[in-house]
């Protein structure tokens, strides 16, 4: 036999492996998160809108590499995952922040949210909805002026010389669900402006239907686990009505599905067993409508997010059965 | 039909069965053959031969007198030549008969036929004992002892495994194929010599025309209790403890084996084995293997004799295409990498597959960070958390490792096929899992040794206060006191 024609390398089994690797994961997530941003550029069109987007992303690549330096790891940007907190960061802001505030914001997210805990996969919180939170509290006015673009006045609402207007559940909080009605004219102007996204918000949480689509395209491809966003959505639907919420509205409202879909199913920052899943979305709802009913704050679901991000270690004690440890057998 | 699969995980990695319409090819006998003396799970054999022995085809060149052991057999008629440790597909170099052949192909024991109502029981389980059955499937158990209950156990259910869940393998499938009736006496024989009185034939829907011959070679046949299930086709679902759970609905307890919930389960190749052991009196000297992959010019299905080197294979099935990068024995996703072409095919080799270089993007081994993503616990097929296993391992923290039931694993290689930082779960679940069961039996070697010397000192201290008491009475009183 040829020598030359032998040169035989022994690794473990399996001898195969499946194509999903982490950035095609991340691109996938990427290309979900799409048709909702365009949704929101379009909405809130200016060049500013455009601008905040593009700043954002190189802010969290930028960061990445920061935070690799700092905590003298190889950097790995071809993972795209700074990409994605970089979407994912500038989607909760208003659209109107200005650059230096997505700069901080990201740099915020991307640092104190993912490095300063060891990096991808080590990080205990979304790390976008850490970078907003931390400018919540910092810039509280700048967080909640909601600009007015044309795309996005109610048909009965503010005035035409108004430079700002409020959210669909600003108005709820301040005035109830009867003027948020009344500025829409019928009920079902509302819940079509909410489900398409002409509403007021932040640049990529506004079109329900949207998010949808791309949160069904992840669990499609099996990236999210259907259980997180279907629990959290229910939830929300079955507890809101009996604090005197329209449910359909508490769903359509606000970030539900960008969070729900996007950014409760962070992998590090989220439970790895089924069961535990399950119980966290339905903790998450439970928390948001908390929030929203008797909190300080009109909308509840990034704070929800990270306080019961907190307790996923404890979700992450809810284990499978165990193949022939007693019990649970069907098939 | 109803199809049957088990829950949760599983894979279904691409097929790649490229040799599913290849009929089985009989290899032509090399010149020299290896045969490991040990080819089974249990304990090794002793050369009944020597150096310069003339030897015929069927003749038992290494036996054990212990329980749970299988013979092995002359693969050809020729001159032993030596008797010295070779490769084996196992991985460490084992004591192996080498016989030259005379390519006289003269047989030991002209073979006989036999009548399966002449047999008893016990007849049968002697015959497939002698003829050197062991598990085809890969696993090597002797197949005798697997159906020799121990006492207080029966089994109720035999299940023939004609799953071949894993990728590139077609030797079950063809064996099923062209050897149907053959799979059938295999598992009537074996009906026989357990005692079962209902039997299944599991196969995958991916091989439905394989089910339908048997189920109409059944009928023909009149055969009453033995019925062909379809299973999903699914990694692992020829895992032994997942064709229970699918097709039983039950569940092998932990550390234990089938015979626990009454069922043993036999590839269909073993079957074929049994039949023409028991009913043609023929030892195991040869098996339909596959021989597939990139690399190789004619990949095909063979029956190949066992003691065969690779590098006879290659030659007579036309060389390789390119330069030889991995040589897997077994299926792609348990199967075991080999380091030299010299290793000879065994009784346990269901499949042989030859990759170039693209085997080493087939299973990058460069790591990244775990991301949590949890597709290793959502795919798992016993319901473990490999990448907190994994965890443990790494900090060498063995006892976390046995509390997340780590040596429940069956290593299927599910959690690292799926994982997309591409980390080596299997591998190092199978550390832990070792070192745990190293751990057991030092810690089961102390509490012995512990005992025994508890037990010596009981006597001596008991021999002490007879001696004392024989000696003065009132002494003892005192020593009471004090004590």
């Amino acid at each position: 036999m040829d020598d030359k024609m032998i040169d035989l390398v022994v690794t473990s089994s399996p001898h195969i492996r499946d194509k999903v690797k982490v950035s095609s994961i991340m691109w996938d997530v990427v290309i979900a998160l799409l048709p909702a941003l365009v949704a929101g550029l379009y909405f809130f069109w200016s060049l500013h809108t455009l601008g905040i987007v593009i700043v954002s992303i190189i802010s969290a690549e930028l960061a990445e590499i920061l935070g690799a330096w700092m905590f003298r790891k190889p950097v790995s940007l071809k993972d795209f995952s700074a990409v994605v907190t970089g979407v994912l960061f500038v989607m909760v802001m208003p659209p109107s922040s200005p650059y230096w505030l997505i700069i901080v914001g990201a740099f915020t997210a991307i640092i104190l949210g993912k490095w300063i805990f060891g990096g991808i996969g080590s990080n205990p919180f979304n790390p976008a909805l850490v970078g907003r939170a931390v400018l919540m509290i910092s810039w509280p006015a700048l967080m909640t002026t909601w600009k007015v673009f044309p795309h996005i006045i109610p048909p009965h609402g503010v005035s035409a010389n108004a430079v700002t207007m409020a959210t669909p559940l600003n108005v709820v909080k301040l005035h109830g669900f009867s003027q948020l009605i009344a500025e829409y004219g019928t009920k079902a102007a509302l819940y079509k402006a909410l489900f398409l996204g002409n509403v007021g918000g932040s640049l990529g949480e506004t079109s329900a239907l949207l998010l949808l689509i791309g949160g069904l395209y992840l669990i499609l491809k099996g990236i999210i686990d259907w259980k997180i966003p279907t629990a959290y959505i229910t939830t929300v639907f079955v507890l809101s009505p009996i604090f005197g919420r329209d449910p359909l509205f508490s769903i359509l409202a606000g970030g539900l599905f960008l969070g729900a879909f996007f950014m409760a199913t962070d992998y590090s920052s989220s439970p790895i067993t089924s069961k535990g899943r399950l119980w966290y979305g339905i903790s998450l709802g439970f928390i948001t409508v908390m929030i929203r009913v008797f909190g300080a704050y009109p909308e509840g679901v990034m704070f929800s997010i990270l306080i019961v991000q907190l307790f996923v270690p404890f979700f992450d004690k809810i284990l499978p059965h165990v193949y022939g440890h007693g019990k649970e057998v069907k098939s | 039909m109803k199809l049957f699969t088990f829950k949760p995980g599983g894979v279904h990695p691409d097929e790649m069965k490229i040799t599913k319409d290849r009929p089985f090819v009989q290899m032509s006998v090399p010149a020299v053959v290896v045969v490991p003396l040990s080819q089974h799970i249990g304990a090794p054999n002793t050369p009944t031969v020597k150096v310069g022995d003339h030897v015929k085809i069927g003749q038992v060149i290494g036996s054990s007198t212990a329980f749970v052991s299988a013979p092995v057999h002359a693969t050809v008629s020729g001159e032993v030549v030596a008797i010295e440790p070779r490769p084996h597909p196992l991985g460490k170099n084992v004591q192996a008969v080498v016989i030259k052949n005379d390519f006289k192909d003269e047989w030991f024991e002209p073979p006989q036929k036999r009548d399966l109502d002449s047999l008893t029981k016990d007849d049968i389980l002697k015959i497939i004992r002698e003829k050197g059955i062991v598990g085809m499937g890969g696993a090597t158990f002797p197949t005798a002892v697997k159906l020799s209950p121990p006492k207080g156990k029966t089994i109720e259910t035999l299940i023939a495994n004609g799953a071949e869940c894993e990728p590139y393998l077609t030797t079950d499938y063809r064996t099923m194929l062209e050897f149907t009736d053959k799979v059938i006496d295999g598992f009537l024989v074996e009906m026989k010599a357990s005692g079962a009185k209902q039997g299944f034939i599991a196969v995958e829907d991916n091989k439905s025309d394989a089910a339908e011959k048997l189920e109409n070679r059944l009928k023909e046949r009149g055969v009453k209790n033995v019925e062909v299930v379809l299973v999903k086709t699914k990694y692992p679902q020829g895992g032994e403890k997942q064709l229970i759970k699918a097709v039983m609905g039950k569940e092998v307890p932990a550390g234990g084996l089938p015979l626990d919930v009454g069922v043993v389960v036999q590839n269909v190749g073993t079957l074929k084995a049994i039949a023409e052991a028991v009913l043609e009196d023929k030892p195991l000297i040869e098996r339909g293997t596959t021989v597939s992959g990139t690399a190789i010019k004619n990949p095909g299905n063979y029956i190949i004799r066992i003691g065969t080197p690779i590098t006879h294979i290659i030659e007579q099935t036309g060389g390789l295409t390119r330069k030889l990068r991995k040589l897997i024995f077994g299926g792609p996703m348990m199967g075991l990498a080999q380091s030299t072409v010299e290793v000879p095919v065994i009784k346990g080799t269901s499949g042989i597959l030859f990759f170039g270089e693209e085997a080493l993007e087939m299973a990058p081994q460069d790591e990244s960070p775990c991301i949590r993503c949890s597709r290793c616990v959502d795919h798992c097929p016993i319901g473990l958390m490999p990448l907190l296993i994994d965890h443990a391992w790494r900090r060498k923290d063995m006892k976390l490792a046995e509390s997340l039931n780590a040596t429940d694993c069956i290593e299927c290689g599910v959690c690292s096929y799926v994982c997309p930082s591409k980390r080596h779960l299997t591998e190092n679940i199978r550390f832990a899992k070792q070192a745990i069961i190293k751990q057991r039996k030092i810690e089961a070697a102390k509490q012995a040794a512990f005992e025994k010397l508890k037990a010596l000192r009981e006597k001596q201290e008991k021999e002490a206060a007879e001696k004392a008491k024989s000696a003065s009475p009132s002494k003892e009183k005192g020593g009471k006191e004090n004590g």
